[in-house]
């Protein structure tokens, strides 16, 4: 069952976390935005604009460096990662919707790494929610929340770009 | 029937021919393949999926491209490669075909890609296999006798819809050898299964089997005819080696009736496509002008066909 998260306003939640990248990475050099499919993919889409780095936007999907797939096999809506600027020494602002465990974050470093060597990245995440398995922290947070294990937080994002945040129960 | 490339989920173990797969299945491993596409273009040309996992490459006939390819697309998925040529270990020693088998399980393999030249024997070791409580080793048809090829028929749908986005309005021939072709058998279940309307098969009565319209395919002995304003062309190899009996009476005489010159190309939409599985005989099938020129995808098919191994081989691995 799916059920909206009213406690938790996505457009203001975003508007702050931009701010804090905004203000965070003003001096950044080399800066690029990656976005983790599929809700980490809409806001450094929206991110990119604001800063002008639409030229320096790519997409990525962890399918192919998840810890899991030896249980899980693969998921079925694999979407191809892209990368259209040099890695190599580019400081890379990672962006998620929801940090919880930490594997996701995991998984994206080590593809990026597959595509050059970084000279640092950053991880914006709209939530954090707690319960960390790997020691991975993120630079630029909205708001922390702890919810049940059972549960997880899906941001969606409508037609005319606006985000809304739904609880699912497993 | 049990389906037996499926498991009991009706998840894919096995990939042993196209032929009453479901479409659902097959989209599936396309859309996987484009996600692998271009992690050919990466700095690091690989991913961790299969890190850890044996691939054993069982060719009991001779083939350097699909061998090579299938090494690719292990190696790019982390996986340890083991290259067995058959033909001159084992089995001219005498041992038997599931001997082999169990003793390669033995050796703790997680996937056969088979090659042989008898129709069903890539069906044998996946039966065999599920018969011996061993369900978690699986099995990729490489080609077996006249029967499939189902990663060239995959590859050769990927390669279609990357050029036409969309099977439902095409036109499509298949031109040649279709008597000794695993690979026209493995297309045209694929085809009439992603909804193509009009599959053709060009070719002299003797290289056409029968039962080819009620497999829904139209036969053409005239070449002029059966390319006529069609999408996709693809041409066969003309198989020297599987030839018994006069089944032609040269390869010039073929040349000269069925081969593919820019002439008989400009009879097809003025955007046609023209394949070919390779290894392809310039002035048998195909006049070096076509196999050069704009319309060719050939040497794309060869570079989609390490994606969609990969999509394969990760997509069994993880069931």
């Amino acid at each position: 069952m799916t059920q909206v998260y009213p406690e938790l306003d996505a457009e203001a939640l975003y508007r702050a976390l931009a701010q804090q990248v905004k203000a965070g990475l003003a001096h950044a050099e080399n800066l690029a935005i990656v976005g983790i499919h599929s809700g980490g993919a809409w806001l450094a889409e929206r991110l990119a604009a604001e800063l002008q780095l639409n030229e320096r936007l790519g997409f990525i999907d962890v399918s192919f460096y998840r810890d899991d797939y030896a249980e899980k096999g693969l998921r079925a809506d694999v979407k191809p990662t892209q990368i259209p600027f040099d890695v190599e020494g580019a400081a890379i602002l990672l962006v998620d919707d929801v940090l919880y465990t930490g594997r996701t974050t995991r998984a994206a470093i080590n593809e990026l790494f597959d595509y050059g060597r970084p000279a640092r990245i950053l991880l914006a995440a709209l939530i954090d929610r707690g319960e960390r398995e790997l020691p991975i922290a993120a630079d630029f947070v909205a708001t922390s929340i702890t919810m049940p294990a059972g549960q997880s937080l899906i941001l969606e994002r409508a037609e005319d770009g606006r985000f809304s945040l739904t609880v699912e129960h497993a | 029937m049990h389906n037996p490339q499926l498991n009991k989920n009706g998840e894919l173990q096995h990939l042993l021919t196209i032929e009453g797969l479901p479409k659902a299945n097959i989209l599936h491993i396309l859309d996987t393949a484009s996600s692998f596409v271009s992690i050919g273009d990466r700095e690091v040309k690989k991913v961790p999926l299969m890190r850890g996992k044996s691939v054993f490459n069982l060719f009991f006939e001779n083939s350097t491209r699909t061998r090579t390819t299938f090494e690719i697309a292990s190696k790019r998925l982390s996986a340890d490669v083991i290259n067995l040529n058959i033909a001159a270990s084992s089995s001219s020693k005498g041992e038997s075909l599931l001997d082999t088998i169990d003793n390669l399980s033995a050796m703790h393999a997680d996937m056969f890609v088979v090659r042989h030249a008898q129709s069903g024997a890539p069906y044998l070791i996946a039966k065999h296999l599920n018969d011996t409580q061993q369900s978690h080793v699986h099995v990729v048809n490489a080609g077996d006798g006249r029967h499939a090829h189902p990663t060239q028929g995959l590859l050769d749908m990927y390669t279609i819809r990357h050029y036409k986005k969309d099977f439902s309005n095409l036109t499509v021939a298949i031109v040649g050898d279709i008597l000794h072709s695993r690979v026209a058998r493995s297309d045209i279940h694929a085809l009439t299964t992603l909804g193509v309307p009009e599959v053709r098969a060009v070719g002299p009565r003797t290289l056409l089997p029968s039962g080819l319209e009620q497999m829904g395919v139209r036969v053409y002995t005239d070449i002029h005819q059966g390319l006529k304003d069609v999408d996709v062309i693809i041409m066969l190899r003309l198989q020297n080696e599987r030839m018994s009996g006069a089944l032609l009476p040269s390869a010039q005489e073929f040349f000269k009736s069925y081969g593919l010159t820019p002439e008989r190309l400009a009879l097809a939409k003025p955007d046609a496509i023209v394949m070919h599985p390779g290894p392809m005989n310039r002035g048998v099938e195909i006049d070096s002008a076509v196999a050069d020129g704009t319309h060719a995808v050939i040497l794309s098919q060869v570079t989609f066909g390490i994606a969609v191994r990969m999509a394969v081989m990760s997509i069994l691995a993880g069931n």
